[in-house]
């Protein structure tokens, strides 16, 4: 069983475009959405939800108004400026860490698991997937990614699946960080932009620091040819295979906009054809090791 | 006043408002704080030199000779940042959230704290009339807060304070904007655009911000879908950025679109005179 995470550094350069026409092409694979923070899969996959799990993790310190004194050693003693001057906890703020509860001499500050999520089993044309939606505000985004990567770790294991898809967030923190955790590969996708070369360079550190075997997507590729070939230039100097290249069209789009895949319903465009093309590198790299 | 700029979804095109915006008002302060992958300098082209500003953090460090091996601090976190080994108690730093509790109840007190640098703040040294800061999380950190708390330090607040923020709907997308006085959230008129803004909404108004939204890459017969979100919950919308590859272009090599389009620059002026008339 191999795990391939698809991530970006710079956010919507095509990741869930790029993961959802893939899924479509693999056999025998599990989805994972590790996007909490804008989850989008499941408006191509339309999965059907077969288990709806609550995901309760972060906490807040909660206080008792009977028996606070006012006493100020929470203000004090919280980092996080979570304590207001009249010695209420801002719950938006509170990080949960327990300090408060540990020094207040009343005892009337307590922990409380907050519900911050729901996670999901489901079914798609391709095969099981694994999603979240975190609630409003909702904290510990990186723990709810641990989750579903897990989750999809287990259906795998059982089911006797070859392949982990995993679409990941934008950026190099926490949520990033959690969804490369046990990758065998990442796939970066990235577009020919100033800013899309400024955060694939940061992005490649981050999975050269994990010692996790990378390949670049560069999607629109033919937007700005000459920031392309900068970008191809950059992953040769850093021995990273650039492994598809994806052309501008207004078709993705269009067929996005019908919660459609490309790939099923183009699938002879030139785009569906580049697409493939990925798989087909990317199975034989897999299946040389 | 402080707006941010936030979004659910990445790349639809906050870093292109905060820039345009910032470069077409008067006595404008732009804040990058979009931490993990800061993207605002490509456009401001700032003269960072090589000075800069730390950004650390408190780590707890272990004394051998005094640890007991009680595992009262390994109960404590609550990040799970430090675990026990051959009776040593070793710390994760990238995990520690550093709120300082381990050292406070450590009864032997054998844990003390030691900075850590995870980021930097830079700004632009050259003077002009922008003012330009950036904060940047060092790769391989976890934890944007600490940076993007330094960063909102620098806002001055007899500027037009302008704050790029990191896409999403959690933590830092939250910090950037909970001392703000309005969010702009920029969408684009597809699902996925529409699905993050939603989220984004639900967001802002946890935080009870003032906030309207911006259509980018607007596209005549496609906008609908965003439309009629906003009116069913109404909320404004302050103004649609055409699909054009003249303006996707220029972002690509670092343009600022409104130095090629200067009609913009007037549009983005009525839109915060706007927002000011809103707030007033």
């Amino acid at each position: 069983m191999k795990k391939i995470t698809v991530i970006s550094g710079k956010g919507g350069t095509g990741k869930t475009t790029v993961v959802s026409n893939l899924a479509a092409l693999v056999d025998n694979l599990v989805l994972a959405d590790c996007d909490v923070d804008a989850p989008n899969m499941y408006l191509l996959l339309q999965p059907e939800i077969m288990d709806d799990r609550l995901f309760k993790s972060a906490k807040i310190a909660i206080k008792d108004q009977n028996r606070c004194t006012s006493c100020g050693v929470c203000l004090e003693v919280c980092r996080f400026n979570a304590v207001t001057s009249g010695f209420e906890i801002n719950s938006i703020k509170c990080d949960g860490c327990g300090v408060c509860v540990a020094m207040c001499p009343t005892k009337a500050l307590s922990l409380e698991e907050q519900e911050t999520g729901h996670i999901y089993i489901s079914q798609t044309d391709y095969g099981p997937m694994v999603h979240a939606r975190l609630n409003a505000g909702g904290e510990n985004s990186g723990k709810l990614v641990s989750r579903v990567r897990d989750l999809s770790d287990e259906i795998a294991e059982k089911e006797d699946k070859n392949i982990i898809l995993i679409d990941g967030s934008p950026g190099i923190g926490c949520p990033v960080v959690a969804s490369l955790k046990g990758a065998d590969y990442s796939l970066i996708v990235t577009e020919p932009t100033l800013s899309g070369l400024s955060d694939l360079k940061r992005i490649l550190e981050l999975t050269r620091l994990f010692d996790i075997t990378t390949f670049v997507v560069i999607n629109k590729y033919d937007l700005n040819e000459d920031i392309s070939y900068d970008i191809e230039q950059y992953c040769e100097d850093n021995s990273t295979e650039v492994i598809g290249r994806i052309s501008f069209s207004s078709l993705v789009n269009h067929v996005l906009r019908e919660g459609k895949l490309l790939v099923k319903e183009e699938p002879e465009s030139k785009v569906a054809n580049e697409i493939k093309l990925i798989w087909k590198q990317l199975s034989k790299i897999i299946g040389e090791k | 006043m402080v707006i941010t700029v936030l979004s659910g979804k990445g790349g639809t095109g906050k870093t292109t408002v905060s820039t345009n915006l910032a470069l077409s008002i008067d006595n404008a302060q732009l804040l990058d704080a979009d931490v993990e992958e800061p993207d605002s300098y490509i456009f401001i082209k700032p003269d960072f030199t090589e000075e800069y500003e730390d950004v650390n953090r408190l780590i707890p460090v272990i004394n051998n000779d005094k640890c007991t091996s009680c595992r009262k601090c390994i109960d404590f976190c609550q990040y799970n940042a430090l675990a026990i080994m051959l009776d040593n108690v070793l710390v994760y730093p990238e995990i520690c959230h550093s709120c300082g509790g381990c050292a406070r109840i450590c009864p032997e007190g054998a844990i003390s704290e030691q900075e850590k640098t995870i980021g930097s703040i830079k700004w632009d040294h050259a003077d002009n009339i922008l003012e330009f800061w950036q904060g940047e999380l060092n790769i391989g950190e976890e934890s944007s807060i600490p940076v993007i708390e330094q960063l909102k330090k620098h806002i001055d607040p007899n500027k037009n304070v302008i704050i790029d923020a990191q896409p999403g709907t959690t933590c830092p997308t939250i910090e950037a904007a909970i001392d703000s006085d309005f969010c702009i959230l920029v969408t684009e008129p597809t699902p996925f655009g529409l699905n993050d803004l939603q989220m984004a909404v639900e967001v802002v108004r946890d935080i009870k911000k003032p906030f309207a939204v911006i259509i980018n890459r607007s596209e005549e017969g496609y906008d609908d879908i965003i439309e009629k979100y906003c009116k069913k919950e109404g909320i404004k919308i302050l103004m649609k950025i055409p699909f054009m590859r003249k303006i996707a272009q220029l972002y690509s090599t670092g343009i600022p679109f409104i130095e090629e389009m200067t009609s913009w620059k007037e549009q983005f002026v009525i839109m915060y005179k706007g927002i000011e008339e809103e707030l007033s």
